[in-house]
């Protein structure tokens, strides 16, 4: 088979229940591609029906040219690393990593099995239970499980979301290694956006059954394409304003009574109302009337409500006229003046940082985001 | 209590890891046995009196009686004597329970196989017909299977008429007749340890096994199967042993030549033998009990597979 792994308007219903709703995806072989969203927006249910664990209720999924959609689970060349890790218990750490290799009729395996034990830095274990290891070595079996077989894909369903933080960053860069290592496709669950950026090529943000974009990381994190992911990767300033009309590059919108403009490419809507959109770090915070570049965006007026040191940077929160709270992130470069609450504060930033949203869609989206 | 003023702890304590004693347990060693003195007074009276007794017995004189009283001679050729008599009856025993134990897991797995994972808000509902049962007396159910089973009912007319069954065939007062009496009455007792195995089977351990290239076939037998073993070792013996000591199934469902070794024991209870009765109930233990070792050890590698 080998190829892209492309999923075809693929819906899936558990009764009246829509967990996956109609769902176009392209993972390019050999990319580490990430699905970030929240719990229950249906990740799980996509992997399952690559894994052919599920069947879709419609729609087609496809490897290279080959249609699996109704293939059983056990002759596609796919893996699964599960969200619980599922691996055998009656089975040492060996036999476990051996399992899918003897089921395909292999033998002389044990050099493989070493092999890839060393590559989780498990050959000291190999004769374990599942049941005697911490929950780190249980998450490295059950890579070394399913990467042994070499699978045209592996699907990791929120791999490293039972480790606590430090672990889990050391495996995000271990597990990033291990891909660039063997070249194989990954399809990475996740609910942190945080380990989606940093590890995947391509992440696509899914948010109640459906991609809503699609894309490197970058590009979605400076260029949004709705109030949900705005939110939901990273935090965002969103502001009600309408477009008064464009020159050039820049849209032009009005905001509360002030001037601001926006680059046209990173602007899905470039007339009516709008959310005019701002990342808190692209912001800085200057005296009343001290700063007045032209060709930077202005909004004046604010006052300090809330700051916190948090080492590398101080997170300000800015109460504006119109009574909506703006956050600001400020660099700890010693170099800029720090405010305290009910100081007065203009906020400035290049036009090129905004980004405009479709009005009609809600500010709040993707905001809640679950304790990590 | 002596452990308050000790800190509680996380996880396994020494004395777990180590098997040997903590000093705090050793200190509160004597509360230890006061509790065990119950549980150790109840074993010595119904337990290891009647077992001494029983052996006993088996050494007895026979040419004692009941009225005239026995005298212990430690008369061996008993031993000799009943298996000499009773070779056939033992034999017999052994394989209608374990006749009985197989149609046990085959009719029993697929049962609480469903229970554990298809069954859904019917779970309880069908645990309890399980267990319904023992509702009704063992004799009044076994004695049910004799009209089940008559000549003259409805299973044995549509064998007929099917031709599994001769036109004058029959399945009452045969061995298939002690065997299924036997199956169902030991059924409940396969069921209930194997579905307590297979509920703690997580599901996804299943799902893995599609995951990593095993058939159905191949996850049952190298995923389900060792993870449902201690519920079918524990079944099976559950099953076999009152299987192999019964004497009520043949009694009501055989004929002269399905006797099993408890109706022999019982016939010579009744007859007042007790010390041919005695050696006989013993060795049928130690049979067992050697079966038994055998196959637990068995059981815990995969050679059983
Ligand atoms: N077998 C199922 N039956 C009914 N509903 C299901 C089933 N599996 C998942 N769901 C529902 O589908 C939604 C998506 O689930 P899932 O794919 O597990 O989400 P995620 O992995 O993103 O947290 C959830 O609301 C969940 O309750
Ligand atoms: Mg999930």
């Amino acid at each position: 088979m080998g190829g892209d792994l492309t999923l075809t308007s693929v819906t899936k219903r558990f009764g009246a229940f829509t967990a996956v709703d109609d769902l176009d995806l392209r993972v390019p072989e050999g990319s580490f591609f990430a699905l970030l969203g929240p719990s229950g927006c249906g990740k799980t249910t996509t992997l399952r029906m690559v894994a052919g664990l599920d069947e879709p209720t419609t729609g087609t999924v496809l490897l290279g040219d080959t249609d699996i959609t109704r293939l059983k689970p056990y002759k596609r060349p796919v893996n699964t690393v599960f969200q619980s890790y599922a691996l055998f218990p009656h089975l040492t750490v060996a036999d476990n990593v051996a399992f899918g290799l003897k089921r395909r009729g292999r033998r002389k395996i044990d050099d493989e099995v070493a092999e890839m034990l060393a590559l989780v830095e498990l050959q000291q274990l190999a004769k374990r239970r599942p049941g005697q290891l911490s929950g780190g070595q249980q998450q490295r079996v059950a890579l070394a499980r399913a990467l042994i077989n070499q699978p045209e894909v592996l699907l990791l369903d929120e791999p490293l979301g039972a480790l606590d933080l430090k672990l889990r960053r050391q495996m995000q860069i271990e597990l990033k290694r291990i891909q660039t290592e063997v070249g194989l496709t990954f399809v990475h669950v996740t609910h942190d956006q945080e380990e989606a950026m940093t590890m995947a090529d391509t992440v696509a943000v899914m948010n109640e059954g459906r991609i809503e974009q699609l894309g490197p990381p970058e590009e979605l994190y400076e260029s949004p394409a709705t109030t949900f992911v705005a939110n939901f990767l990273g935090q965002s300033n969103l502001v009600a304003g309408s477009v008064t009309g464009t020159s050039g590059d820049l849209v032009h919108v009005e905001v509360h009574g002030a001037r601001v403009f926006a680059g046209r490419s990173r602007s899905r809507v470039t007339e009516g109302d709008v959310w005019a959109g701002v990342r808190p770090e692209k912001v800085y915070l200057a005296g009343p009337g001290e700063e007045a570049a032209d060709e930077v965006n202005s909004l004046r007026g604010g006052v300090v409500s809330d700051v916190s040191f948090v080492g590398v940077s101080t997170q300000y929160l800015v109460r504006m006229a119109w009574d909506q709270e703006l956050t600001v992130f400020e660099q700890n470069t010693g170099a800029r003046k720090r405010f305290r609450p009910g100081d007065q504060v203009d906020l400035h930033w290049r036009p090129e940082h905004t980004f405009l949203l479709d009005a009609t869609q809600d500010a709040a989206a993707g905001v809640e985001r679950e304790p990590v | 209590m002596s452990a308050a003023g000790h800190v509680p702890s996380l996880g396994p304590t020494e004395a777990q890891l180590t098997g040997r004693p903590d000093p705090a347990s050793r200190r509160s060693g004597w509360s230890g046995y006061l509790l065990l003195l119950p549980g150790g007074l109840w074993l010595l009276l119904f337990f290891v009196v009647p077992t001494v007794t029983l052996m006993a017995t088996s050494l007895y004189d026979p040419a004692g009686s009941l009225q005239t009283g026995y005298a212990m001679t430690g008369h061996w050729q008993n031993y000799v004597e009943a298996l000499g008599d009773y070779a056939p009856q033992f034999v017999r025993s052994l394989v209608y329970a374990l006749l009985a134990t197989v149609a046990c897991i085959v009719l029993g797995f697929p049962l609480a196989y469903a229970i554990a994972f298809k069954a859904g808000r019917w779970k309880n509902l069908m645990l309890v017909a399980v267990i319904a049962p023992f509702f009704t007396s063992f004799l009044v159910r076994t004695l049910s299977w004799q009209y089940i089973l008559g000549d003259n009912e409805a299973l044995v007319g549509f064998l007929r008429s099917i031709h599994v069954l001769a036109p004058d065939g029959y399945l009452l007062a045969t061995p298939f007749a002690v065997v299924t009496g036997l199956t169902y009455n030991f059924l409940p007792f396969m069921v209930l340890p194997l579905y307590a195995s297979l509920e703690k089977l997580d599901p996804r351990l299943i799902e893995a096994g599609a995951d990593l290239y095993a058939s159905p076939v191949t996850t049952f037998r190298t995923v389900t199967l060792p993870l449902a073993m201690p519920g079918l070792v524990a079944g099976t013996l559950l099953t076999f042993i009152p299987s192999a000591g019964d004497y009520i199934n043949s009694e009501l469902l055989g004929n002269p030549r399905t006797r099993m070794i408890g109706n022999e024991i019982q016939d010579l209870f009744g007859a007042g033998d007790y010390p041919t009765a005695a050696s006989l109930s013993v060795t049928l233990m130690a049979a067992i009990v050697v079966l038994v070792f055998v196959y637990v050890r068995r059981a815990g590698t995969e050679e059983l597979l």
